[in-house]
């Protein structure tokens, strides 16, 4: 019933080099030298994760990908190096003393997960139908079923808005 | 599309996120990791409501979740960041170190470095 594993089709084709894209910008993010760059290579790996929503039919997150984390969430993060005067150019410092251990850690929950889901998963295979996650889709389960969490996360936004400005402003003092 | 391969690009991405929260020391790219390991669920996420063909959209709607928790929890986490920077001038994560237990008579430098190669 299921297609064999190998060959690919086209579109696993095209899913597995945005995933190498998006991995690969993944493992400069966390080991270039400079920071700068760090957060520039976020935007090629987040791009590369929304073709990847694309590809799996997942449109409209695919939107709200590019606009959240390419378009706030990267500027953010810019403002952030930018306010804290971090050094730009090459800096030698930006990896702790426990790379090694962190190394060992990472690979060792690579493997543990891929074993896990390679074995877990070989069989499963997912038809891709295109408009199942189109706007109009989405727009009505979220405002028909899942529309208290959507509620409750408003005010979850509106609650960090404030604090973030009551952390970041220095005219704002303690009782006493 | 098999499922073994959005949840492999998602298991690697996660263990990349792993990689960087252990062995960055600037507070920023720490909170960069943290989104990539968030991608990562988001990515499965959207997988497996495919395969699984919810009629609730829960996957995807979980996603879009994820998303804006995650841009609240950035600006949150820069606030902090740029309150630390003020007060301490650093935000390098081996120096923030008021809350450890100090461990016995060991200067300063060897102190960062050995607690970091137990974090």
């Amino acid at each position: 019933m299921t297609p064999a594993l190998w060959p690919p089709t086209a579109q696993e084709i095209v899913f597995l080099l945005l995933g190498v894209v998006a991995v690969g910008s993944a493992l400069l993010v966390v080991t270039t030298r400079q920071l700068v760059h760090a957060a520039l290579w976020l935007v090629a790996c987040f791009g590369a994760l929304a073709g990847c929503y694309l590809v799996l039919t997942a449109e409209f997150v695919a939107w709200v990908q590019v606009l959240i984390y390419v378009g706030a969430v990267v500027v953010l993060m810019l403002f952030g190096i930018m306010l804290t005067r971090a050094p730009i150019g090459r800096t030698a410092d930006l990896d702790s003393g426990n790379r090694v251990l962190a190394a060992i850690v990472a690979l060792a929950t690579a493997a543990v997960l891929v074993t896990v889901v390679v074995d877990g998963f070989r069989t499963a295979y997912a038809p891709l139908e295109p408009g199942t996650g189109s706007a109009k889709t989405l727009g009505g389960s979220i405002f028909r079923t899942w529309v208290l969490p959507f509620e409750a996360l408003s005010v979850l936004l509106l609650a960090a808005l404030i604090g973030a400005i009551v952390i970041s402003r220095t005219d704002i003092k303690g009782r006493e | 599309m098999h499922v073994v391969y959005p949840a492999v690009v998602s298991c690697l991405l996660f263990s990349t996120g792993v990689y960087g929260v252990l062995a960055r020391r600037n507070t920023i790219l720490v909170l960069m990791s943290v989104e990539l390991m968030l991608n990562a669920v988001n990515l499965n996420l959207v997988a497996f409501d495919v395969w699984l063909r919810d009629q609730l959209n829960g996957g995807q709607v979980l996603t879009l979740f994820v998303i804006v928790i995650a841009a609240a929890e950035v600006g949150i986490g820069l606030a902090i960041v740029l309150a630390v920077f003020r007060n301490r001038q650093s935000i390098d994560l081996d120096r923030l170190r008021e809350l450890s237990e100090p461990s016995g008579d060991a200067p300063a430098v060897e102190k960062v470095t050995a607690g970091g190669g137990e974090g």
